[in-house]
């Protein structure tokens, strides 16, 4: 691991530069066209470096972060899965990355054949009459998905519809959107075996509903076994079912959500389709719909002229009750062709693997890690591809918190899992394994864990001051936000 | 099995420790008539790498070929090839978001260095870590202004005709539900430029902002010093709505207007930056405001701290914005930002340097000049509007633009976009060259437009 410390701008002499990247300068009189009170006083202050400085400053800074290629990291709600480099290299081809987005279909045929295939693919896989591709993240799919919920209920004027339902576990970017959307949240409480109580879930329920979220397996870890209950309170108020797919993974190939009766997904390619997750995005968020929301579908999306078998684009134009568009073009159009690959690869056989493997695993480490002492936050629940553990007896006992074993796992070369989500469970761990990891790999992280818990009940400092073998130890985030540093200044 | 890993004696292992006889049994608690069963046969066969490479590799090669002059928000910019070859190492690649700070310090000190660039860039005071792409970004920025302008109470936002019409109905469709309304505001038909003069009806009204591009949809330059200072006399925020490669050579949108107050708020799209076309993402939107502001931005945003040990470190801060901490009282639904495209940007901005980004915007200026006066030396082509332009300009020909651009795709050469269709310029083209271009380029271009129009 590297010392870099120094940020790019250190590096900086004034007249250094990579100049075999960038064309001859040009003369002032070919600026003459731009008035000179429109033009910049001073340049602005980059970085004045050579290749080779920014080559070693940005490699060595790479060698500071935790990766799926380098590491086990079971973030839970994340399928930090393997991506594969064959679909970044297909991706990468030059007639993809060089393709304008507003180039005319005649010279896009290609582009969209895959478009329209992954379309299929993935009405396919979910049970759903209709997708698009266009939303660019999870959290844009949920938009997507919500704006067309409006849509459908403003279309029958059925105007009474101001509230959107939200099972307290979910992701907190469920009641973002719903706001986004212009609905008012309420929440809906989840009952000790992590299922939604269903009796408060029929009282929620009124002329007044537009629609509920959920996911399913729930960020509980756990599938909703009252789905059909659910989805009929919900439908006989007049509302529609959401299903935000961040678990999709855990039952891909195994049951799918239109035959579960949601009217609406959003799928997130970055999770369940393999692409990277890149330190944070892009991702990808397709939406799926029922035959009832068909209409209302994000544009542009790949069509196909039944006779001819050529390729062109559904825009606004032909279907103008649509959403529209959410970004300039079209959506992360190289996450959707890695995604291609992906599924491509793995084909039929290959979607039903995915659900089985991961819940292979998961079951798996729960039990392991059950038997070295671990609490389970559901004991008497099967796991779906997560599961959650408490920490609030160690917390209680040892004054040792989840963050604190999250950050002593760094130090046996782990990736923590996702920390104190959901919200309503004490001292948590979200743990998801995915299907790619080996049995050893799961094992290694069981024997850290076993160590770990050790550690906190006869040295519980190694614990709470940890990590140590990082490129730093904890940060004070509280003075991060207190005082703000966002940018560099000499 | 693709991607997995699992020997037969690996999963009996697995399913011995759990205590179940089969992977089906763990999946006892799905209602067994939910379950897909045939329902997924249609789903074709997978395949290996090499023919599903094939495949998108014979798919890649039937749209690779065409010279093109299309721009509309998206640009060809040479690419170092340092670039990407760093930015897919896999710590990059196959990184999350840097929950876990010290498992992180790669992704969030980039983030810092391009929250740097991005201030400097636009000189503004702060940059969060990117959002999607422009036009969404434009979005966030209305919702933005209508939180952060505190004098006015308006839901309502004067957006200029002249602004790229994809940015528009982007915007248009995200902040729909919210009660916000976007005001247009017409451009000079002579000048292709939005004048003070269309504002004066809006004077007295209640505004929380007034968007400017700079340059517009026609390439065109505003006056961005009297549009500015007419938007802060009247209570209004300014949003700026920027070309990053332009910035090289233009007044950054923090010194805007006489005095050089400076916009708001800054928004655009990060694409010249290092992105490939790429057939429309992943791109990434930066956004930019003053430090007054901060609070209202959405998005992730890293800040500069230390350790235990007093050592310099980066982690995600003000997360009191945000959706996993304030539910449905977040500033944005937004979750993710572009890391990887934002990355690659780090990385470009950092290998030109001032002089080599100043270089490019001057090639793109100069040879979309060149172009403008090759093409319209051709009878009865002439430019659209009279006002300046950066590297993209609107030209209107002697026939019907859609059938023009038609007949040009046939002999492989995308000469632009038409502006029939949102614009009611039946005529006209927009064009646009780039560094990219060469002077074989552009004659190749004329010389076809000469035989079409011919």
């Amino acid at each position: 691991m590297s010392n870099e410390t120094t940020l790019i701008f250190q590096h900086s002499r004034p007249g250094r530069s990579a100049t075999a990247q960038a064309p001859k300068p040009v003369s002032e009189d070919q600026l003459a066209a731009i008035p000179a009170h429109l033009r910049r006083k001073q340049k602005p202050g980059l970085p004045e470096v050579g290749e080779l400085e920014v080559v070693r400053h940005y490699t060595n800074l790479s060698t500071k972060n935790f990766a799926i290629d380098k590491q086990f990291y079971p973030l839970g709600s994340c399928t930090m899965k393997y991506n594969p480099r064959g679909a970044n290299r297909a991706a990468m081809l030059p007639g993809f990355l060089n393709r304008h987005p507003l180039a005319p279909a005649t010279h896009s045929q290609g582009y969209l054949a895959c478009l329209y295939e992954l379309q299929d693919f993935l009405k396919e896989v979910t049970g759903m009459k209709g997708v698009s591709l266009a939303p660019m993240a999870g959290a844009q799919g949920e938009f997507a998905g919500v704006a067309m919920i409006r849509a459908y209920h403003e279309a029958r004027n059925d105007d009474a519809r101001t509230e959107i339902l939200i099972p307290e576990a979910a992701h907190g970017t469920n009641p973002a959107t719903a706001t986004m959307c212009g609905y008012k949240v309420r929440e809906v409480p989840v009952n000790k075996d992590g299922d939604v109580d269903l009796e408060a879930l029929k009282e929620a329920c009124g002329p007044q509903t537009a629609g509920l979220m959920m996911t399913n397996p729930s960020t509980c870890g756990v599938f909703e076994r009252q789905i059909e209950a659910i989805s009929k309170a919900v439908h006989d108020a007049g509302g529609l079912l959401y299903y935000d797919g961040a678990n999709l993974n855990a039952i891909l190939g195994k049951v799918r959500p239109g035959d579960m009766g949601f009217d609406v997904i959003h799928m997130n390619l970055h999770k369940t389709f393999a692409t990277p997750h890149g330190g944070g995005g892009p991702g990808a968020g397709p939406v799926g719909v029922s035959q009832r929301l068909l209409d209302y579908l994000p544009t542009p999306m790949a069509g196909q002229d039944e006779e001819s078998g050529d390729y062109h684009w559904i825009d606004t134009d032909t279907l103008p009750t649509s959403i529209g568009h959410l970004s300039a073009f079209m959506g992360n159009a190289g996450v959707l062709l890695r995604a291609y690959f992906y599924a491509m690869v793995l084909g039929r056989e290959g979607m039903i693997r995915v659900g089985e493997y991961s819940t292979l695993a998961a079951n798996y480490l729960l039990k392991r890690l059950e038997a070295i002492g671990c609490q389970p936050a559901y004991p008497d629940r099967r796991a779906s591809h997560e599961f959650i553990l408490t920490f609030a007896k160690l917390a209680k006992d040892q004054h040792v918190t989840a963050l604190d074993i999250a950050k002593r796992l760094l130090d046996y070369n782990q990736h923590a899992p996702t920390i104190y989500f959901p919200l309503l469970v004490p001292e948590c761990f979200l743990i998801e394994p995915t299907e790619t990891e080996t049995k050893e790999a799961m094992d290694d992280f069981v024997d850290a864990m076993e160590q770990i818990l050790n550690e906190a009940n006869t040295d519980p400092e190694t614990v709470t001051q940890a990590p140590f073998t990082q490129p730093v130890r904890r940060l004070d985030d509280v003075k991060a936000a207190k005082e703000l540093d966002l940018v560099w200044g000499e | 099995m693709p991607y997995i890993p699992h020997t037969e004696d690996d999963v009996q292992a697995m399913l011995a420790a759990i205590g179940a006889d089969s992977i089906e049994q763990l999946f006892d608690e799905i209602p067994a008539h939910l379950k897909a069963g045939h329902a997924l046969d249609a789903l074709p066969e997978g395949r290996g790498e090499m023919e599903v490479t094939r495949l998108m590799a014979e798919r890649a090669e039937q749209d690779r070929f065409a010279l093109s002059f299309i721009g509309g928000g998206a640009y060809a910019h040479h690419i170092p090839a340092a670039v990407w070859e760093i930015a897919t190492r896999g710590e990059y690649y196959t990184a999350y978001t840097p929950y876990q700070a010290e498992a992180s310090q790669g992704t969030l000190q980039v983030i810092y260095e391009y929250q740097t660039l991005i201030a400097r860039l636009t000189g503004m005071d702060v940059s969060n870590a990117s959002v999607y792409d422009g036009a969404s970004g434009l979005a966030e920025a209305v919702l933005m202004s209508l939180r952060a302008n505190r004098k006015s109470k308006s839901r309502k936002v004067l957006v200029p005709e002249a602004l790229n019409p994809r940015y528009r109905s982007a915007c248009e469709a995200i902040v729909r539900n919210q009660d916000v309304e976007l005001v247009s505001v017409p451009f000079c038909n002579d000048a292709g430029q939005t004048l003070v003069d269309g504002l004066k009806e809006h004077e007295g009204q209640d505004f929380a902002a007034l968007v400017i591009s700079q340059p517009n949809y026609f390439g065109s330059l505003e006056d961005v010093d009297a549009l500015t200072d007419w938007a802060h006399a009247n209570g209004l925020l300014v949003i700026a709505v920027v070309n990053p490669t332009s910035l090289a050579l233009l007044t950054p949108p923090g010194e805007w207007g006489a005095e050089g107050e400076g916009a708001d708020i800054v928004v655009g799209e990060g694409q010249p930056l290092g992105i490939p076309l790429s057939s429309g993402g992943p791109y990434f939107g930066f956004m930019a405001c003053t430090q007054k502001h901060v609070r209202q931005m959405p998005g992730r945003i890293i800040g500069r701290t230390i350790d235990l040990e007093g050592k310099q470190g980066f982690t995600l801060t003000l997360q009191a914005r945000e959706q996993h901490i304030r539910r449905s009282k977040a500033t944005s639904n937004i979750c993710t930002n572009q890391g990887l495209a934002m990355t690659a940007a780090t990385i470009y901005t950092s290998l030109l340097g001032p002089d080599g980004l100043a270089s490019v915007a001057g090639h793109c200026h100069a040879n979309t000049q060149k172009l403008a006066d090759k093409l319209c030396a051709l009878d009865g082509v002439e430019r659209a509007f009279t006002a300046p332009v950066f590297h993209e300009v609107a030209l209107t020909l002697p026939q019907d633009a859609d059938s023009v651009l038609a007949r040009l795709a046939e002999k492989d050469i995308l000469g632009g976009l038409s502006l029939a269709k949102d614009f009611k310029m039946k005529n006209a083209i927009l064009v646009n060259a780039t560094e990219v271009h060469t002077e074989g380029d552009l004659d190749l271009f004329v010389a076809a437009m000469k035989e079409v129009l011919a």
